[in-house]
């Protein structure tokens, strides 16, 4: 070896790369659409120098179904379903910032009954949210078992969420006003359990085998160090702004429904890598929990919509017996309601960042814009700089550390 | 008590602050629900952006928003949702242009805006001058149009099938097996702005409308004969067996009863 070295050394010449074998050219490698770590439909154009990425642009957009349009074509009731299908991880968080915007145009008063439920659902989101993406992330960098667990934990997440709209995963479950349909005491009782029994001790179990894992370790810490400046930069939100250092977090920063009410910590990073966004994850579900938990012992009895007949729609009940009802639903479910001339910024603390809609009314009954700002995008942007001088194994890392679903990435 | 969408209070004296940076360079503020729009001039864009990030601690540009108004003469709004984690605030600053002229690029002040702009760029083809990578991202490559303008249509212009003599994905007109229906629910005694169907053939003031003429009446039918293909087979009473023998047999029976 020491003389074939040697043997380089006198043969290499800088200004002559024909001698000997230096000339090394980077090479474009194509990552997706079709692979299982893009997290959907995501295509990376690479350019590697060796093993090195040097440059990575990532190609978005191919699931794009236009929902901005479309949704400028449907009444305010009729667009809450598309919510649903942005991040189809987490259905319940994005419905979340829309019905929060239409209410701040109407300013329209929810009873307390239903803001609880809201908080508890959208956490409920949350654990459902993250069991996917730490359960993806760990088998992006190796590890099958984990997500085999934190799947079954999902599952009872999305039997949880049947029960309680009727559909396992687009549950258009919180409407302007309120949320569609009280919950049985049934169901709480049975989540309270959960939440109990089944699962800390699943996820406990899963993160145990990941959190001190050697290779997981491996694989996660010091990969794409994100500074504070950077971060804020390059419009991080949620658990990658949190991953970063910065104490953000819009439950607590400018809380909306009862979050005020509401006792948990804002878990930080303190090494800024993706080892500390996974971890932030794994805190901010135990803090769900306890948000779960609170809303449980404090969730008073009462209505849980509206009675605001010109935008809740009644009760099947209440129509057989008031004509007036009838006809408001009648208005209701054809024209739909009126929403005064205006225009919000309304963003959330969905499971993966920030979630803002930007909703511009114009006095009719369909939105005149409605622009919804994923999360992924800003922080699909920011791959470039992030992957800059990494191998191109991290890639699966740093995206499984972002938590990017295309639903909404592309709208 | 009102809506419970996030709390954010507007800091004492906000917009006068903001006011007072952006000098010259402001057109119009908005307060509206709570939160502070800021118009400013096109041309300052960078500028502005460049004071509220350093002077007034506006550290994150979180949203770039495209809206189109055709009736405008400057038909695009570009709306910047700025956040600022300090002081806990976030305020929308507005410019507007049409087609044509570029909107400042604030690609040098938060490298976010980059794919924000090439979005706005894609949907309603405004142009960011000084983006030095402004391609389409959301749309098909090689797409044609700006899908978010008022004047597209919503099923577009092309469609796409897999086309099996070909080999290869074929891009095809659109062809609507139905057509394109938007059903106005609008209530017509509530600010509906289409003229209600019936009322296009009286074009006076409305008010006290005279009763529109009679329609004409239909054609009379031809004399004589009526031909059809198939002739009726029970016309006469011989044919279908009713009449006097009928009922004389019928008389019969029931006098037998009595």
């Amino acid at each position: 070896m020491s003389d074939y070295l040697e043997k380089l050394d006198h043969v290499i010449n800088a200004d002559d790369p024909t001698l000997g074998d230096t000339e090394i050219q980077n090479y474009t490698i194509n990552f997706g659409p079709q692979h299982p770590a893009a997290h959907g439909v995501l295509r990376l154009v690479m350019e590697l120098d060796g093993e090195i990425v040097e440059r990575c642009d990532p190609h978005v957009g191919l699931l794009h179904r236009g929902t901005e349009k479309l949704i400028e074509h449907k009444t305010y009731l009729q667009a809450l379903p598309y919510f649903d299908r942005l991040d189809y991880c987490s259905p319940l968080g994005m419905e979340h910032s829309y019905v929060l915007a239409i209410e701040k145009l109407l300013n329209l008063e929810v009873p307390l009954r239903a803001q609880y439920l809201r908080v508890f659902f959208a956490e409920l989101t949350r654990i459902c949210n993250h069991m996917l993406n730490l359960g993806s992330h760990v088998m992006d960098v190796g590890a099958m078992t984990p997500n085999l667990w934190l799947f079954e934990i999902r599952e009872d997440c999305l039997n949880f969420f049947e029960r309680a709209s009727g559909a396992r995963m687009h549950s258009a479950y919180f409407r302007p006003g309120g949320v569609h349909q009280d919950v049985p005491l049934k169901l709480l009782t049975d989540i309270a359990d959960w939440l109990d029994t089944r699962l800390p001790r699943l996820f406990e179990d899963a993160m145990s085998l990941v959190v001190d894992n050697r290779i997981f370790k491996q694989r996660n810490v010091d990969i794409a160090v994100v500074s504070k400046e950077d971060a804020l930069k390059w419009g991080f939100s949620g658990p990658m702004i949190r991953g970063s250092g910065i104490p953000w977090d819009i439950r607590k920063a400018q809380p909306y429904d009862v979050y005020d009410r509401m006792e948990f910590d804002v878990p930080v990073g303190t090494n800024f890598d993706c080892y500390d966004r996974f971890m932030v994850r794994v805190e901010e579900v135990r803090q769900s929990v306890r948000i779960m938990k609170q809303c449980l012992s404090e969730m008073p009895e009462g209505p849980v919509a509206s009675f605001d007949r010109k935008v809740v729609p009644p009760k099947r009940g209440e129509m057989k017996r008031s004509m007036e009802a009838l006809i408001h639903h009648f208005k209701l479910y054809t024209e739909g309601f009126h929403v005064p001339a205006g225009e919000v910024y309304v963003a959330t603390e969905s499971p993966k960042g920030e979630f803002g809609v930007y909703l511009v009314a114009d006095g009719s009954n369909k939105p005149y814009r409605c622009k919804i700002r994923p999360t992924a995008f800003s922080h699909l942007q920011a791959m470039d700089f992030m992957m800059k001088g990494h191998m191109l194994a991290d890639t699966t890392a740093v995206l499984g550390a972002m938590d990017i679903v295309f639903g909404e990435c592309d709208r | 008590m009102g809506h419970s969408a996030p709390k954010v209070v507007n800091p004492e004296g906000i917009a006068q602050e903001i006011a007072g940076l952006l000098g010259a360079m402001l057109v119009e503020t908005v307060d509206h629900a709570d939160e502070l729009s800021f118009t400013i001039v096109r041309e300052k864009l960078a500028d502005a952006m460049l004071l509220l990030r350093d002077k007034a601690g506006y550290q994150q540009l979180m949203e770039v928003a495209g809206v189109d108004y055709p009736e405008r003469p400057d038909r695009f709004e570009v709306c910047y949702h700025l956040l600022s984690v300090t002081r806990n605030h976030r305020v929308r600053v507005k410019v507007s242009t049409d087609e044509d002229m570029p909107v400042p690029t604030v690609t040098h002040i938060w490298p976010v805006a980059g794919w924000l702009e090439r979005e706005v760029f894609d949907m309603y083809g405004v142009i960011f001058g000084g983006n030095t990578d402004l391609r389409r991202i959301l749309t098909d490559y090689g797409f044609k149009g700006h899908p978010q303008r008022k004047d597209f249509p919503l099923t577009g212009y092309v469609e796409l099938r897999y086309s099996e003599e070909d080999k290869r994905v074929v891009y095809e007109p659109v062809k609507l097996a139905q057509d394109f229906r938007s059903f106005d629910f609008m209530s017509p005694w509530e600010g509906a702005q289409y003229v209600l169907p019936g009322d296009e053939k009286a074009p006076q003031a409305p008010g006290a409308p005279s009763p529109a003429p009679a329609p004409p009446p239909p054609p009379a039918a031809p004399k004589g004969e009526p031909k059809a293909d198939t002739p009726k087979t029970t016309d006469k009473p011989g044919v279908s067996g009713a009449g006097e023998p009928a009922d004389s047999e019928a008389n019969k029976k029931s006098e037998d009863k009595a």
